[in-house]
């Protein structure tokens, strides 16, 4: 698999009164599925539009392996991509859909029927594509971003709509996919779709970039990790605790919930002052909550914007 | 599905690139945009009823037909009830009535006169003399523009003979003419005492030369006519003869003509046949050819000669010249009569030409194919190319079918469907497929600058369909209707005109009567400067717009 990154460099673009995209900058790298997250009007979609050059930016570009897209001669062999499941010409048949899309690509119906068969979609493929359930519309939408095999795919909101048993396939085809060594660009509004999917996230709001961080670094500058122990000598565990440099959140009979020290270290103060406890549990900060933080002033921005 | 895509689709850059080059890249998205088209089967039968629409409205609403009772007959209709127009040597039917005061003349010779005056009268009170007795009673004196008098060489004084004249006119000089249709000018000026016209035809085989002079001593060759297959020995002599009198008044929402008889009167002196049967000497005899009933009802013959020693006077009316559509035409048709439809049909291929564009919008489809696409004025020429040869292809086949048949029926009903030569016929044929693929091109251009369906389709229809109707259907002022079929993309129907305009003859030469004020290829040259100019604009909109 030839490897290709997605590159934003400072791009800029207002509609009207509205900003956009206000200094949008990062790098998508291959072989690793990137979230692209971020509240709703955060810029997300209107980046992806810029990169496949369908809207220009005011200010900055966007390159896809180095070039801009629109000087790309096959530009789905390079960069596959899912803005919109309701793209279709409804009285269309879903082969027929990939089928003008081959052709524009100078591929034939050999590829067509490939995708097709990858997107289980076989069966249903002469049926008018205005009768497809959201899920079935997906499918087909993901068939035409694999038309050209490229190194490149973005994906705009593709759980949107999916049962849990879609999130879960999407999940493995997203990896799966970066395991090719493919480049991988995926947006949501939450971040809880992307937990276990992304393994690097562009965490985006109000026109720009907020974080451009792996999953396991957002998870450790999460300021919230807890440890929660239980024990029947709350008093002695407390003053033991405090010593050590943890701070006592709640105390709610045999439950203690702490903060500032990892599990580990609480197990060895407990053990050193020989006060007796029954478990000791962290509890790590879910992307979610360290999202939210992240995203609160973008978020409260936008609401008092309105 | 799995993630797993292993077959290797993706040439690397630099031969993919070559492979795909320019050509091979366009003719990839011609595809593409074709299965887009044939695969919404709304558009494939938005076609079809364009093609069934043009077809009924051009076979079963646009019928005439002509009637006939004789008092106490039974009623006869269709070709029972009509005379048969003569028909010229080229096939066209012609009018061909005039006084003519000849005698033989052999395989060559030579005809000089000297024409000293040409008068005319005409009808004011629509051509019904006020005394029987005098058939000049209540007429004006006057000469009609194509009044005409002068010496004229024809195969036989039966009408639609091959002939070759030279003459003076009312208002246009000097015209050598031959065959009904062809027309040279001569020298200018009015005829009269002090200003006579030396007029002379030369024949020689088949060929005849026509000279003018002021003074009979210097001669001007006007013209030569090739009239294939004459006879060894045909007529010669002095004519005189005056197509009717029209006046056209133009009203708010309507004109109306009146027509009326003419006569017009040549004198002429210094007569001299050489080549003639008796040697020049013969006698000269008086026909009113083609005359079957006198100048004006109920009056005494008008049409005459008068001799005079070496002065010949001769009245005549009528007219020697192709017949053209109008006043006082007959129960004619032409062979685009039958396509009236084509507003119809154009309507439905704007509606299908405007949803290929819009349809893309309404459902961000757009950025899928621009995406697949992205030098986007390549999408919209293809785009374009897809639905003009579509749109080819309806108005090609429904000509196909509407002409011929049409031009049956109106002459099993009993009119003269007017001649139109084989390029004529292929230019209507195939002009229909243009305008239809150019229309559509205009609207698939403004589709996709406005981008809503409903916005680009009225339009079309206010921006070409309305134009049309102002210009065919005789509500406005001809002038401002004949603006209208100059300036706004339906000028581009002119390429459906079989009729031709005739200098020579007077008529109300307008597009109701069939004639477009640009000419076939002028008026369609209209049409495409606006589809130009609309592709243009929607190709600096779609590249300058966001998707």
């Amino acid at each position: 698999m030839q490897q290709e990154t997605i590159e934003v460099s400072a791009l800029r673009k207002r509609f009207g009164a509205t900003v956009a995209l206000d200094g949008m900058s990062f790098t998508v790298r291959p072989g690793q599925v990137t979230g692209f997250v971020g509240p709703n009007g955060a810029g997300k979609s209107t980046t992806m539009r810029v990169v496949l050059s369908l809207d220009a930016p005011d200010e900055g570009r966007a390159l896809v392996g180095g070039r801009p897209y629109a000087s790309l001669p096959r530009p789905l062999s390079h960069v596959g991509s899912l803005l919109d499941a309701g793209a279709l010409q409804p009285s269309r048949s879903a082969r027929n859909h990939l089928m003008w899309l081959a052709h524009s690509q100078g591929l034939g119906a050999r590829r067509v029927d490939e995708v097709i068969a990858q997107a289980g979609l076989t069966g249903v493929a002469r049926r008018r594509a205005g009768g497809y359930s959201l899920g079935m519309r997906q499918r087909l939408g993901i068939a035409a971003a694999m038309l050209g095999d490229p190194p490149v795919l973005m994906f705009d909101e593709p759980f949107n709509g999916m049962d849990p048993e879609g999130i879960v396939w999407m999940r493995k085809f997203l990896r799966g996919l970066a395991g090719e060594g493919r480049t991988i660009l995926v947006s949501s509004h939450l971040m809880s779709e992307l937990q276990d999917a992304a393994d690097h996230l562009v965490v985006v709001g109000r026109g720009k970039v907020i974080a451009d961080t792996s999953v396991d670094e957002l998870r450790a500058a999460a300021s919230g990790d807890r440890v929660t122990l239980r024990t029947t000598a709350g008093p002695a565990a407390m003053a033991v605790l405090e010593r050590a440099g943890a701070a006592v959140i709640a105390h709610d009979g045999d439950t203690l919930t702490l903060s500032g020290l990892a599990a580990g270290q609480v197990v060895t103060a407990l053990n050193d002052g020989g006060v007796p406890f029954s478990e000791v549990s962290a509890h790590r900060a879910t992307l979610e909550e360290a999202y939210m933080e992240l995203t609160r002033d973008a978020v409260e921005y936008r609401a008092v914007g309105r | 599905m799995s993630a797993g895509t292993t077959t290797p689709v993706r040439p690397d850059d630099a031969a993919g690139a070559a492979r795909f080059g320019f050509l091979n890249g366009f003719a990839s998205l011609l595809r593409a945009e074709w299965i887009k088209f044939r695969s919404v089967r709304g558009w494939v039968i938005g076609m079809i009823v364009a093609v069934v629409v043009m077809e009924f409205m051009g076979l079963f609403l646009a019928q005439a037909h002509v009637g006939c009772q004789v008092s106490g007959g039974p009623a006869k209709s269709g070709a029972a009830c009509v005379q048969p127009m003569p028909l010229g040597p080229g096939g066209e039917a012609v009018n061909d009535q005039y006084y003519f005061v000849h005698q033989p003349l052999g395989s060559s010779g030579t005809l000089t006169v000297r024409l000293t005056s040409l008068t005319g009268w005409y009808g004011g009170n629509g051509g019904v003399p006020a005394a029987p007795s005098n058939p000049l009673a209540g007429l004006q004196r006057g000469l009609q523009p194509w009044s005409k008098a002068g010496i004229i060489i024809t195969d036989s004084t039966k009408q639609g003979s091959a002939y070759a004249a030279i003459m003076s006119t009312g208002s246009h000089g000097v015209a050598m003419q031959y065959n009904y249709t062809s027309s040279v000018a001569g020298r200018p000026g009015a005829v009269g005492p002090a200003s006579p016209r030396w007029l002379r035809l030369v024949r020689s085989g088949d060929a005849i030369s026509g000279y003018d002079s002021a003074d009979g001593a210097h001669w001007t060759l006007v013209g030569a006519a090739h009239l294939a297959g004459l006879a060894d020995t045909v007529q010669a002599g002095m004519f005189a003869t005056s197509p009717q009198h029209t006046q056209v008044t133009q009203f708010v929402g309507h004109s109306q003509g009146q027509i009326s008889p003419s006569l017009a009167t040549g004198v002429f002196d210094h007569v001299r046949l050489s080549g003639g049967s008796a040697g020049g000497g013969g006698a000269w005899t008086g026909d009113n050819v083609g005359s079957n009933q006198p100048f004006g009802p109920g009056s005494t013959q008008a049409e005459t000669f008068h001799q005079a020693g070496g002065r010949f006077t001769i009245t005549g009316s009528g007219d020697i010249a192709p017949v053209v559509n109008g006043m006082g035409s007959g129960p004619t048709a032409s062979i685009s009569q039958h396509l009236i439809g084509t507003f119809a049909g154009l309507i439905a291929v704007a509606v299908v030409a405007v949803m290929f564009m819009t349809a893309e919008y309404r459902r961000g489809l757009i950025r899928l194919t621009l995406a697949a696409s992205p030098r986007r004025w390549r999408v919209l020429v293809a785009k374009a190319v897809v639905v003009g040869a579509v749109s080819f292809v309806a108005g090609l086949v429904a000509a196909v079918i509407a002409v011929p048949i049409g031009a049956h029926i109106d002459h099993v009903n009993g009119l003269y469907v007017f001649q139109a030569s084989a390029a004529t016929t292929a230019r209507v044929l195939a002009g229909t497929g243009l305008l239809l693929a150019v229309m559509a091109v205009l609207a698939l251009a403004i589709g996709s600058m406005v981008r809503r369906s409903a916005v680009a389709v009225t339009a079309v229809i206010v921006g070409i369909v309305v134009p049309y109707f102002l210009g065919v259907a005789q509500v406005l002022p001809t002038s401002a209707s004949e603006w209208l079929m100059r300036v706004t993309p339906a000028a581009g129907f002119s390429v459906q005109q079989s009729l031709v305009v005739y200098p020579q003859v007077t008529n109300s030469y307008t597009t109701p009567n069939g004639y477009y004020p640009l000419g076939p290829w002028g008026g369609f040259a209209v049409l495409c400067g606006w589809a130009l100019v609309a592709m243009a604009g929607a190709v600096y909109l779609l590249r300058r717009r966001d998707a």
